[in-house]
């Protein structure tokens, strides 16, 4: 009866993991196929069109473009979020000064607000400014990063001892030096988890630099497998190996991360 | 004294903080504001039109349709979502299991895909003429003809919301396992040695203990089902006036007809929206604390 009921919890959890799969294993099948197939038979097997839909796709998208503009714009908000995270957060644990209490609870009150609140007076401002077409409203608002603040906050009041900032302080050590060399590398394993977290964000992140970014080679992975999507209405193979392009990477850093990866989700998600 | 200086390096510490938050989010918020109260193109200058916008929002079917659709596919992916995430957890739960570690990794795998690639895979997956899975089930024999997926009212929202669902079905796993890992080992034992069955077990100790993080789950999907722009947005081969969400409404009136001031109105329509399931689903966790 025992080894019945285990049967089944396999197999359940199996379908689940067919269900997981099956997306990826069609849409990889796909990209090798021309499109007749792919529009009238069930295809398994893989085909040897693959380079065919590949050239079709980089004549009008060079997705590997996208791949280095994710990369780049992800890199720097990433970096920007964890060093200002860190420092705000210190600020707020050790420093006293007068409000800081009602600042810190006005930061985690921002956390509330919906991003795309404010989007149209964010385009209109940026026009004006003539950012249109820039990373910098992409990566700047970086520094702001409330969730941040909020979770190094937490890591500072307990990962950074007052006795060695005193310690050091009486060392004649200046406030900008004593956060970098000391408190910073006290605080690396919640960086570490925060830089995830925010890297997976920023690559994933879709409607700002669609409204930001009109010109074609500037644009991140994300906004040009939109416009494959759109411009490619009918060619499906050309389609699908610009997913495949956008998945593989992910599938081989999550193969060799996948632990650290959950992890930092859930630490995010617990302390947040 | 030395605290004095001490408090000046604090406030720098944090300053970039504020400065930053007032230039790229606090004044385009103000802005937008300003904005829902004019009709801007994006090429004139705004001209005021006070509440104009306003009236036009609550007359707009468009707009009601949007709130309709984003709350059909939200509630059609946090069913399934809450559900199987806690199945999973449960049974993940287990060391007897084998494969425990794989089968965490695989089921949330999904979740750091680019929320962009997911929308054009399952529309692709569900073309009617195309798609993967009305060959499947022409192959299996359980349909006759293509189904068009697309052009059906309860089918294009609950394929998106599934999209969504596979989405994010795997991290809430992780939360609800986080959870599970929280109860303390000797409160098992104590059922067990009871005489308390597996299903007791689950029914009466473990989804009581877990209710709050069923309660922070939820309230956080509701916030951000409120919002769902990417996946939605990838379907092009459904009807639009069948998947357009309230952000996608948004988007759609200020940058692609560029009525940007109402775009700004709908905007803050959104933001109260979401205020208020936020409050009553603040208000029901509370009342749930006290009773």
């Amino acid at each position: 009866m025992k080894k019945f009921a285990n049967i089944i919890l396999y197999v359940f959890l199996i379908i689940i993991m067919l269900l997981c799969l099956i997306p990826f294993y069609s849409m990889l099948i796909s990209s090798t196929h021309d499109n007749t197939s792919i529009t009238t038979k069930l295809l398994v097997l893989p085909g040897n069109n693959f380079l065919d839909n590949y050239a079709r796709l980089m004549q009008t998208v060079n997705v590997w473009r996208g791949f280095l503009n994710s990369t780049i714009i992800a890199i720097s908000s990433t970096a920007l979020t964890l060093y200002f995270s860190a420092l705000a957060a210190y600020g707020f644990s050790k420093f006293q000064f007068y409000g800081r209490d009602s600042l810190f609870a006005f930061v985690v009150a921002t956390m509330m607000i919906p991003g795309q609140l404010g989007i149209i007076g964010f385009y209109k401002l940026m026009n004006d400014i003539g950012l249109i077409n820039s990373y910098i409203p992409l990566i700047i608002p970086s520094i702001a990063n409330a969730f941040g603040i909020f979770f190094m906050k937490q890591m500072c009041d307990t990962a950074v001892p007052n006795e060695i900032i005193e310690a050091s302080y009486v060392d004649g050590c200046g406030e900008l030096r004593l956060f970098n060399s000391i408190v910073l590398p006290m605080l690396l394993p919640a960086l570490a988890a925060l830089g995830i977290l925010s890297f997976i964000g920023a690559w994933n992140s879709f409607l700002m630099p669609l409204i930001i970014l009109i010109d074609n080679s500037l644009q991140p992975l994300p906004v040009m497998i939109a416009s494959v999507r759109t411009q490619f209405t009918a060619d499906y193979g050309a389609q699908y190996v610009g997913i495949l392009i956008s998945v593989i990477p992910i599938i081989i850093i999550f193969s060799i991360s996948s632990r650290w990866i959950m992890n930092s989700v859930s630490i995010g998600a617990v302390k947040g | 004294m030395y605290n004095k200086k001490r408090a000046l390096y604090g406030i720098s510490f944090i300053a970039p903080f504020f400065i930053v938050f007032a230039v790229f989010n606090l004044y385009p918020i103000l802005y937008s504001l300003y904005l829902s109260f004019t009709d801007w193109d994006g090429m004139n200058l705004p001209s005021f039109i006070g509440l104009r916008n306003y009236s036009r929002l609550i007359t707009d079917t468009y707009f009601y349709t949007s709130i309709f659709n984003t709350l059909f596919i939200w509630i059609c992916s946090i069913i399934p979502q809450i559900s199987l995430a806690l199945f999973l957890a449960i049974i993940l739960n287990q060391k007897a299991i084998k494969g425990r570690d794989f089968f965490r990794a695989l089921y949330f795998f999904p979740n750091i895909v680019t929320p962009v690639t997911i929308g054009v895979i399952f529309s692709l997956l569900f073309d009617w003429q195309t798609g993967t899975v009305n060959k499947m089930l022409l192959a299996l024999g359980i349909i006759d003809g293509n189904i068009n997926w697309m052009y059906s009212p309860f089918f294009s929202r609950l394929i998106i919301g599934l999209a969504i669902c596979w989405q994010w079905f795997g991290y809430n796993m992780l939360m609800f396992m986080a959870g599970l890992q929280s109860i303390s080992q000797e409160i098992y034992e104590a059922a067990y040695i009871d005489g308390a069955n597996q299903r007791q077990i689950a029914f009466k100790i473990t989804l009581p203990l877990i209710k709050p993080v069923i309660i922070f789950v939820l309230i956080t999907s509701i916030i951000g089902g409120l919002q769902i722009f990417d996946v939605p947005a990838m379907f092009r081969n459904a009807p639009q006036d069948l998947i357009r969400t309230m952000v996608m409404y948004l988007y759609e009136t200020g940058f692609t007809r560029y009525h940007f001031g109402y775009a700004s109105a709908i905007a803050y329509a959104i933001f109260i929206i979401i205020a208020v399931f936020s409050l009553i689903s603040l208000k029901i966790t509370n009342a749930n604390k006290e009773s």
